[in-house]
This record gives structure tokens, sequence and C-alpha cells, in this order.
């Protein structure tokens, strides 16, 4: 660390100051140590050889062999070798020149320790925490979307923009966070961007969480709409958290693990009890309920939810849901490389090179880019990575383990629900994804439609349809957009393969179901919480009462404002005549990259900041990539032609046709439809031009304090950081999942240290 | 068998370390090394004002 860097700011240069208490061993691992354990040995040589051979044959069998069908274990082998590779070389770049970590720095967990919100925690351990954290829905609804346009775009913008911009992003703001002892994306972005781009990444970043909480509870209404099984098996998820809130509150306080092993005994009663309640005549009648209905009992749940203690409602159900998830992980990632499903969808649909797909409408650049978010590029990470774990780290250069790594896991759950939606019957993914508009709605219709689509190998009959909604235990699975119910499908398929046989298909259907809207309750109900502070901190500016967070009115008024706010967007998504996902899931892509651009940007700024100028490019390509992806999503939105594609477009079609007092246009067939189209598209334009607006006001304030920084360096003027101030660290632990031998033998030195000087000691203050 | 037994309270451990069941623990340590003057919180206590504090600093979960 002893390398001066052009333009190094003044906080790293203390940094070289910082003296270790001579009593306890070095908090760092020697450098000269490092770099013997780092030598290229034969054996390593070849190890990484042969991960880059077996890449490389993966990406060839799924890119260039264009065979009948692909063998599923494929995409495994090609993600798995590209992050492996990803991780060892290219984050090992960005440590070096960007974020230059320097283990003799305390982390906020030590210098800021009050063994309640800053806590070291074991790196593997956070790992698993920033995992469960940051990976929900997205994942695994985005990619089964994007699977119209055939496999292999989807495969490739997964895997190679997770290396290149999705890990990235989560590294660096989780790594500048932690340089700001935990500060949240928006402080920092009016830290590095002044008051017009600390604003604009402000408001920018309410409303995209309005819109991605609005749709995530989109998708949870298109899965359980008229369907029995889900909305009792899903509902009883209430009581049961509840139950636990209150066993962990009152009867056995901390008991964690205790209670999430009785809640998931519990849930698995439910989902089971979902089938033999749905099979009599009384439960089929009291619980099927349409989408309307639906959308109103999430509306009115989650102002509930988000009024209720956390400890009450949240906490409980966080607990079922991080267990869930990694327990439905980890298992379909057993059942397929187990069951190695052949794949029989093409690499290229025939809609990749068209722009009216029924599924998602919009050409394969740009909209591919912003159907598939999550697991690529997700700014919402951004959020989570300069929340929690930054608090939590141990040591600075666990950043890259945790961080990078943990969005490589993430993208790993993307390909394995793209694989789950893909060894499905391809005729059955277009009945299930498209618009009733389209479909119809019944099995015949549906599977007509799907068969005048002229895709090749597509066979459908409605027996075929009919058959595979019983197997499931559903009355009909024809036009359930939204993802959730294709995966459950497809992890139906796949798990039945592996355990149970087709009698347990049905089962393994609703436990998807389950987990994704346990993951999505969650999400809205945390995400309505966040939203509704960030509304009371803005409001406080202007009068202060809002921004005593205890002071119920304000609370409630603006936990209805944020409720009403996504309410009125699922409503909308809900009653669509064009069908909610098909028009509505680009914004939500669109949001939550506009959302990865104002991160980036933010970054770019700080790491300019730091004298980082030759390698900028590393921040900037990602950056730049992110921006004219969403900006020319948004453009087209706004101003294409093309009423599939624009909202005004559309918006002007549908006036034209009530202006001309027709009673039906397009997919809408009465005047109310027709006049819901006019309102929504409305809605949804205005809000892409919001958007852009203020990302692009983000991206010009950011890149004029990038140049700014660089002007300063170039004059020798030495640009102001916003760091903490450096203090010397007092513990040590290794840095990656394995450590070095170097690292073993330091940890050895400090096992031997007696345990009353292990500890912590300056930490109160 | 005991390496079983052993395998398997790790990943217990693990597990419940992941959603936070150890916090009680580590706030003791803490709270021992950092020589404060009063007595720690009880479990109960603590774990009250844990859940309640995050009522006013609710933390994000991703989509």
């Amino acid at each position: 660390m002893g390398k001066k860097y052009e333009g190094e700011s003044p906080n790293t240069l203390s940094e070289d100051l910082l003296e270790g208490d001579p009593a306890l061993p070095a908090t760092a691992v020697n450098e000269a140590r490092e770099a013997e354990d780092a030598k290229w040995t034969p054996a390593k040589i070849g190890l990484w050889v042969g991960i880059a051979l077996l890449g490389g044959v993966a990406w060839f069998m799924l890119a260039i062999v264009r065979g009948e069908t692909v063998n599923a274990i494929w995409f495994v082998f090609a993600s798995v070798c590209t992050y492996l590779i990803g991780y060892r070389f290219y984050s090992k770049v960005i440590e070096r020149y960007i974020t230059r970590p320097n283990d003799r720095r305390a982390t906020p967990a030590e210098y800021k320790a009050d063994g309640k919100d800053y806590v070291r925690t074991d790196r593997n351990v956070l790992f698993g925490h920033h995992f469960a954290a940051i990976a929900g829905a997205g994942p695994l609804v985005g990619p089964v979307i994007a699977a119209q346009m055939g496999y292999l775009p989807g495969t490739i913008w997964i895997i190679i923009g997770v290396v290149l911009a999705g890990a990235v992003q989560d590294y660096l703001v989780l790594f500048f966070s932690m340089r700001r002892g935990g500060r949240s994306l928006g402080q920092m972005a009016r830290e590095e961007l002044g008051v017009i781009g600390g604003t604009a990444a402000l408001v920018a970043t309410l409303l995209i969480m309005v819109i991605i909480v609005a749709i995530l509870a989109l998708v949870v209404v298109n899965a359980l709409g008229e369907s029995p099984w889900g909305v009792f098996s899903v509902g009883m998820t209430i009581p049961i958290a509840l139950f636990m809130g209150v066993y962990l509150r009152f009867i056995r306080p901390g008991k964690v693990l205790e209670v999430s092993i009785i809640g998931f005994v519990l849930l698995m009663a439910a989902i089971i009890g979902g089938g033999a309640v749905a099979g009599t005549e009384w439960g089929a009648a009291f619980f099927h309920l349409d989408k309307v209905t639906i959308a109103w009992g999430l509306i009115v749940y989650g102002f509930i939810a988000a009024i209720l203690p956390v400890w009450l409602l949240l906490a409980p159900r966080d607990y079922l849901s991080t267990f869930m998830k990694i327990g439905v992980i980890v298992m379909l990632a057993l059942a397929i490389i187990v069951v190695r499903p052949e794949i029989t969808v093409p690499a290229f649909s025939e809609f990749a090179s068209r722009d009216n797909g029924p599924v998602f409408s919009g050409a394969l650049f740009p909209f591919l880019f912003v159907t598939i978010a999550c697991g690529a590029l997700s700014g919402f990470h951004a959020l989570i990575a300069s929340g929690t774990t930054p608090k939590l780290i141990e040591k600075e250069r666990q950043t890259r383990l945790i961080g990078y790594g943990g969005m490589l896991m993430e993208s790993f759950v993307a390909i394995m629900a793209l694989v789950a939606a893909i060894s499905i019957d391809r005729g059955l993914y277009f009945a299930m994804n498209s618009p009733a508009a389209l479909t119809g709605g019944t099995v015949e219709t549906a599977a007509a439609w799907v068969n005048s689509l002229g895709l090749s190998g597509v066979n459908l009959t409605p027996d075929f349809l009919a058959q595979a909604a019983a197997n499931v235990g559903e009355e009909s699975i024809v036009s359930r957009t939204g993802g959730a119910p294709t995966l459950a499908v497809g992890l139906a398929h796949i798990m039945q393969q592996f355990i149970g046989g087709t009698s347990m298909m049905a089962f393994w259907y609703h436990f998807a179901i389950m987990f994704e809207a346990l993951f999505i309750l969650t999400a809205v109900d945390a995400g309505t919480r966040v939203a509704r502070f960030m509304l009371q901190d803005s409001i406080g500016n202007f009068v202060p009462k809002f921004k005593e967070a205890s002071w119920r009115p304000g609370a409630w008024l603006c936990t209805a404002v944020m409720v009403g706010a996504w309410g009125a967007v699922l409503l909308m998504g809900v009653t669509d005549p064009l069908g909610g996902i098909n028009t509505l899931f680009p914004l939500f892509g669109i949001a939550n990259q506009l959302l990865a651009a104002i991160a980036l940007a933010v970054c770019m700024a700080i790491a300019a900041k730091r004298g980082s100028f030759k390698y900028i490019w590393i921040v900037a390509a990602p950056l730049a990539f992110a921006a004219v992806v969403t900006i020319t999503a948004s453009f087209h939105k706004i101003f294409s032609p093309v009423p599939a594609v624009g909202y005004f477009a559309n918006n002007a079609a549908f006036s034209k046709a009530l202006e001309d007092g027709k009673t039906s246009f397009g997919t809408a067939k009465t005047v109310t439809a027709m006049e819901a189209v006019v309102r929504n598209t409305t809605v949804q334009g205005w809000l892409s031009v919001i958007f852009v607006t203020l990302s692009i006001i983000v991206i010009i304030t950011a890149v004029r304090a990038t140049v700014k920084a660089f002007r300063n360096a170039a004059s020798g003027i030495p640009n102001k950081d916003h760091e903490d101030q450096a203090s010397a660290s007092r513990v040590y632990a290794p840095a990656g999942l394995i450590p070095t031998p170097s690292e073993r033998a330091l940890m050895a030195e400090w096992n031997k240290l007696p345990a009353d000087k292990r500890l912590e000691r300056s930490g109160h203050h | 068998m005991n390496g079983v037994k052993a395998g398997f309270r790790g990943f217990a451990q693990y597990l419940g370390a992941l959603v936070g069941a150890d916090a009680y623990r580590k706030y003791l340590e803490h709270h021992a090394a950092s020589g404060h003057d009063g007595p720690p919180l009880s479990e109960r206590e603590f774990w009250r004002d844990r859940t309640d504090r995050q009522d006013n600093n609710p933390q994000g979960r991703c989509c």
C-alpha cells in the first residue's frame, strides 16, 4: 500500500501513518508473503486453464453448436466458469486500481462498534446475509420473461453483464459506503454531486421504489388470481408470521432458529393443506378471488403491514423468507445438476428480431437488457449495499467477496430460473405468458392462437394445456403472466423428476409460488417502509415535525401516500386490457437500471476524486452501457410511433379511436377499457419522462464532478473526500472464502493471543 | 458419527448466524469488552430493543 497514486486524497495519505498496536500481531497480511502465495505454480496454472477450457467448451455448446437440443448442464458450466474467472481476475483488477482496500484501517463495525447496528460479522455469514438481502423475486422473474427471445441473448447478458457491470456496481457501492461509515446512496450522491444531483437522485430513488414495489406486487397478484390453492397457502403465511412474532417477543425471545423451524413446518402444512382446501367446494368458492380483489387486498395489507411494529410481522417473515430462499436455491441447483434437462428452445427465437413479442414488446436492443435487470445489473442493490452490510464488515478486503461475490451468486440464481423456464414446452410457455387479450383465456383459444404464431416445433393441443394445469393443481394456466407461474411450472417439472414424480408436481408448483410470494411480500413491506421514511425525511426539510419518526400522524400519512402511489400503479397493471406485465415490466427494468446508472455515476465521481483516472473505465463502461440502454429504452417508450412500444403512440391511437366513436379497439373490447388504456398510457408515459430526466441530471452532474476531479488533480489541487477519518484496526480476519497460507499464518498468531487481548477494546466512545 | 454431528451443528450455527440468532451473544461480548459501567440488557430487553429500533430504521429488501 505504500505506493503513491496521482491525485491521492489526503485521507489516503494518512492511512500510511496508521500505527498498529505493537502489543498485537499485524492487522494485515505481509505483502511480500502474500505475493509469494500468489505466485503461479504449475498446479494453479493447470487449474485455471482447466476452468477456462471447461467454460469455453460450455459457451461453445450454448452459442455455436446448433443441435436439436442443448443440455442444461452447459448453462451451469458456462456460468460458473465465467464467474470464477471474473472473480479471480477482474475483481482483483478493481481491487488493485479502484478500491485499494487497506486492512490496517478499521472498518465501521470496529471503530463505531455498538454491539447492535455496527457489529463485526464473520465474512461467510455476512456473505449469506448480504446475498439473502439482495436476491429476491427479481432474478427469478426477469429471465423467464426474457426467454421469449430464445435462451442465448438472456444467458449472455446475465453472465457477462454481472461480471462487467452488476457485480462491479455492488462492490463499489459497498466499499465506498463502508469508507463513509455506512452512509446511504442518497447521502453519498448529495455529498459527491451537490444539491441538484443529490436531490434528483433522491426523487428518482423514491419514484423508482414505487414502481418496483408495484410491479413486484403485480407479479404476486397474477400468480394468485383465480387460484384458490395459492390464495389459501400464501394467505396462511400471515397468521404463521404473526404467531412467530408473538413467540419471539413473549414466549422465547431470541430463539430464532427454533421458531423458524416451527414456521417452516407450518408453511409446508399450509401448502399441503391448500390443496385439500382448494379441493373442497366451499374452499374453492371462498378462496377463488379475481385479480382486482387480490390487488385491493394487497394494498390494504401493505398499509397495515407497514404501520405494524416490525417484530409482529416483518421480522418473522423475513426469517422464513431467508430460509426458504437459501433452501430453494440449493435445491434447484442440485436438481438441475442431477436431472440435467434437455432444452429444446432455440438460441434465438422468432421474436428475437421483432419488436412485437406477446410476452414483452420492444426490440432485443434495448428491451432485453431492461427486462433482465436483477441478475445482471440491479440498481436496487445499491440501496442494500449502502445500508446494513457496510456496517457489519469485519475487514476492508472482505468487500470483494461480499459485494462482488454476492452478486455473482444472484446471477447464478437468474441462470437457474432461465433454465427452469426454458425446460418446459415452448408452446406452453407462450400460452402462459401472453396476455388473455391475445390467448382468449381458454385452452382451446390459447392452443389455436399459439399454433398460429408459426413457432418452429410447436404444436399445442388444448388437452395438453388442460393436463398441464391439472398436474399443478390449478383450474387453468392460460395467460398466467408475470413470470412466477412459469418458473413454478418449470421448477415443478424439474423437481418431480428429482423427487416424487408427477403426483408431487402440484406440491412443487405451489411451493414455488409460495416462496416467490414470500420474497415479494417482504420486499413490498420493507420497500413501503423505506420509501415512507424517505418521504418523511424529505417533507421534514419543510415541515420539521415530519422528521420525527415516532409522530404517528406523519408516519401514517406518509405510509398512506406511498401505498397509494404503488397501489395506483398496481391497479393500473391489473386492469390494463393490454395485460399489465406486457406494458409495465419494461418500466420496472428501466427504473431499476436507471437507479444502477445513478449508483454507478456516484461511484465514478468518487473513484475520480480518489485519483483512479487511468482505470476509470472500469466504472465508466458499465455506466455508459446502462445509460445508453435505459435512455434508449425510455426514448422508445416515449417517442416510438409503434403503438405496441410507445406509450404516447398507443395513447394517441386509443384517443383517436374514442374520438371516432369506436366502441372497441385492438385488445380493448369496451369503451371503459379504451379509456383505461388512455389513462394508463398517460401515466406510464409521464413516469418514463420523469425518470429519464432525473437520471440524465444525475449522470451529467456526476460527469461534471469527474471532470472537475481530473482537472484538480492535473493542476495539483487536492480533491476533497468525504471518507470517515482513518483509524488503526485492532483485529484481523482473512479476506476470501478460503484463507491463503499467509493468512493462515497470521490467524495462528492472533489465536495465540490471550482471549482478553483479542477482543476489541477501543470500541466504546 | 461425531464428524457428522459436528458438521450438522456447524451448519445449524451458520444458518442461525445468517438471520442474526447470535446477536445477543455478540452484544454481550461487545458489552464485556468495551468496559461499560452498567449491566448489559437482559436477553428479552435486548431483542425488544432490536426489533423496536428497526421500526424507525427500516432495512430494504431487494426485488
